[in-house]
């Protein structure tokens, strides 16, 4: 039998810190596996050697800032077989959406001597509002282990092992004493996807939600307790306008307290 | 011999795990980690929590200095033993492929024997219960009973209750009764600090001679007598469990489980901190050649939209009918399936909800409400 032709993998930059696509490349160990189970076609960050599409996977990184950008996702999408999101830019908007709460035109015109050259959509919004997109894989930075599992996943035709509960279940596999209830830190990991494996609260932090919302995340309540743990109204609203502002979840809860 | 009561002084103690130790066992005992009492390996009396105690209230926990030296002067940590005899994480089995079939290599590693120092008469309960899930006859789990048949435990009766007990109530405490290898009361006065030791098996017997003990003297017995005692009087809460399970039932449509929809954070800390919650979700793996694959099992919680999916979605949607689940059956239905409350009182699940969400508290307002409506 002859040996089946490698997937081709695209990897794609939007607006973003390149870190996700990063950790790709920190796979260090599994990398040599990856580059064995698959083409890495375009990956500029790696190699500026292009191999032309269509591609099977494509990873893309970034948020859609830009009106060059709002048609390049279409072209990529077009090329593309599977396209899978990865990192907090490319399914909320990422931190650049803290443009989306004010007028970016002001910004414009404050930062840049001519302010003319410059042409940029008013938000910053994720992937899926522009096209169709196969599977998103929350972080900032993604995981390195959940992105070789997703990869893997497609690879091996099932389901990604990707929960969307929360942070406190790995806090408590991994046997770390809650945060918020052990020591009065707010923590938002009982809102927050899991998937870094509760990194903070294992250095005695609370959860930055760098993973965004969970599913059914009662902000509400979180938020109430916060202001008992004497948090302002105000730090609420920096706490949920951190690299998932736009999530809708976080976005309404910090509205809320905003407006207050 | 079984049933008799002897004393070990304090500076004894270390004896007790030494002798453990030369018997092979891997020692486990409470340590001050990370802010809260944690059950870990132990190796010698110094690792223990010397001269500390824990507060307990609805969300809140705090580690404090107490005015004396005692070993076991706290309540109960965050983590019951049932992480080492239902692990959080466990791998089932692992595949490889052979030309074109696959070849199952089940996991055979051998459990460590462990020896638990300081198990308190609430997880004692907690442990039973677990039995009746896992080695009931009909389903047994092989890999609880393989470390379950090994422990060792030193029981040690609470002469303080933790701000969120209520062992009293679910009457699985705060003495240890039974299924206990060594049972211990400490006790401190001015002139002395010793224990009181009820040996409860024949490996109990076995590993005391090795460790100097006394004939412990009725007063002796007496003063241990009163300050479990004390303890019992000292509940932090209470839950009335007459006729729960019909009370519950009749109220499956109740607007207080809408109440605590509102505060519930479905983040399945109180599932995970429980001692007696036993859900888990399997997920296979592959790797990048696909000519490997492994079944992990990992704790899961039924505060998760993931557990009761189905074909066509999650049956469970609303954060209503996912706490509403959970104290249930914590409370009602686990009577119907194992014939005991799965509820032993220790608290946990109270101290340690993000939001302070208390049992109790959810229980006597749906009691109270039909008292109310029958005024």
């Amino acid at each position: 039998m002859p040996k089946a032709k490698k997937p081709k993998v695209a990897v794609w930059k939007f607006a973003s810190c390149d870190g996700c696509q990063l950790s790709l490349l920190d796979c260090e160990d599994e990398l040599l596996a990856v580059a064995d189970a698959v083409e890495i076609a375009y990956f500029l960050e790696a190699s500026r050697a292009v191999v032309k599409g269509p591609y099977d996977i494509s990873l893309v990184e970034g948020s859609i800032t830009t009106p060059h950008d709002a048609e390049r996702i279409q072209e990529v999408r077009r090329v593309s077989k599977f396209l899978i999101t990865i990192g907090a830019c490319a399914t909320a908007g990422g931190i650049q959406a803290l443009r989306n709460f004010k007028d970016v035109k002001e910004f414009i015109s404050i930062v840049y001597a001519r302010p003319e050259y410059i042409s940029t959509l008013e938000k910053s919004t994720p992937i899926a509002e522009h096209v169709k997109v196969d599977f998103e894989l929350r972080g900032c930075p993604v995981n390195k282990y959940q992105l070789l599992e997703v990869i893997n996943a497609f690879l091996n035709r099932r389901k990604p092992n990707v929960p969307s509960y929360s942070v406190c279940l790995e806090c408590k596999r991994r046997g770390t004493p809650c945060v918020m209830v052990a020591r009065g830190t707010p923590c938002l990991g009982p809102v927050t996807q899991a998937g870094c494996g509760a990194i903070c609260p294992a250095y005695h932090r609370g959860c930055y939600g760098c993973f965004g919302p969970k599913e059914t995340p009662n902000t509400a309540s979180l938020s109430a307790w916060w202001r008992k743990l004497g948090v302002q109204e105000q730090d609420l609203v920096r706490a949920f306008r951190g690299f998932n502002a736009y999530a809708e979840p976080f976005r309404k809860e910090s509205e809320a307290y905003e407006q207050q | 011999m079984v049933g008799e009561q002897v004393l070990i002084e304090r500076t004894d103690f270390q004896r007790l795990l030494d002798a453990l130790h030369q018997r092979g066992y891997n020692v486990i005992g409470p340590t001050v980690h990370d802010g809260a009492i944690i059950y870990s390996e132990i190796a010698s009396v110094e690792d223990l929590p010397i001269g500390w105690t824990d507060e307990h209230e609805a969300g809140r926990y705090r580690l404090k200095r107490r005015n004396d030296q005692a070993l076991f002067g706290y309540v109960v940590g965050p983590y019951s033993w049932k992480k080492f005899l239902y692990p959080p994480v466990l791998s089932l089995w692992k595949a490889k492929k052979t030309g074109k079939s696959f070849e199952v290599v089940p996991n055979t590693d051998e459990p460590p024997q462990y020896a638990f120092i300081g198990v308190r008469s609430c997880e004692l309960h907690a442990i039973f219960i677990q039995d009746r899930v896992f080695t009931n006859g009909k389903f047994t789990d092989p890999h609880y009973q393989a470390r379950r048949q090994k422990i060792f435990i030193v029981a040690v009766n609470c002469v303080q209750a933790g701000g969120t007990c209520f062992c009293v109530s679910m009457k699985t405490g705060p003495k240890a009764t039974v299924g206990f290898d060594l049972a211990l009361t400490e006790i401190i006065d001015d002139q002395r600090h010793y224990f009181v030791v009820e040996v409860g098996t024949e490996k109990g017997a076995e590993i005391l001679q090795k460790v100097p003990t006394k004939r412990a003297q009725p007063d002796d017995i007496q003063t241990a007598k009163e300050r479990i005692a004390q303890a019992a009087q000292h509940m932090g809460r209470q839950l009335d469990t007459t006729n729960i399970k019909e009370l519950l039932y009749r109220n499956l449509e109740h607007p207080r489980w809408d109440e605590v929809a509102t505060r519930c954070l479905t983040c399945a800390n109180c599932t995970m901190v429980c001692p007696t919650c036993f859900c888990t979700t399997v997920e296979d793996v592959t790797d990048l050649t696909g000519t490997e694959a492994e079944r992990v099992r990992r704790w899961d919680s039924c505060f998760t939209l993931d557990f009761s999916y189905i074909h066509g979605g999650s049956v469970r949607a609303s954060a209503k009918s996912r706490y509403r689940q959970w104290l249930t059956h914590k409370l009602a239905s686990w009577i119907d399936q194992f014939g005991t409350s799965g509820c032993v009182g220790c608290g946990r699940c109270i101290t340690w909800c993000p939001v302070g969400i208390d049992i109790t508290e959810e229980v006597r307002a749906i009691r109270q409400s039909e008292l109310n409506r029958t005024q």
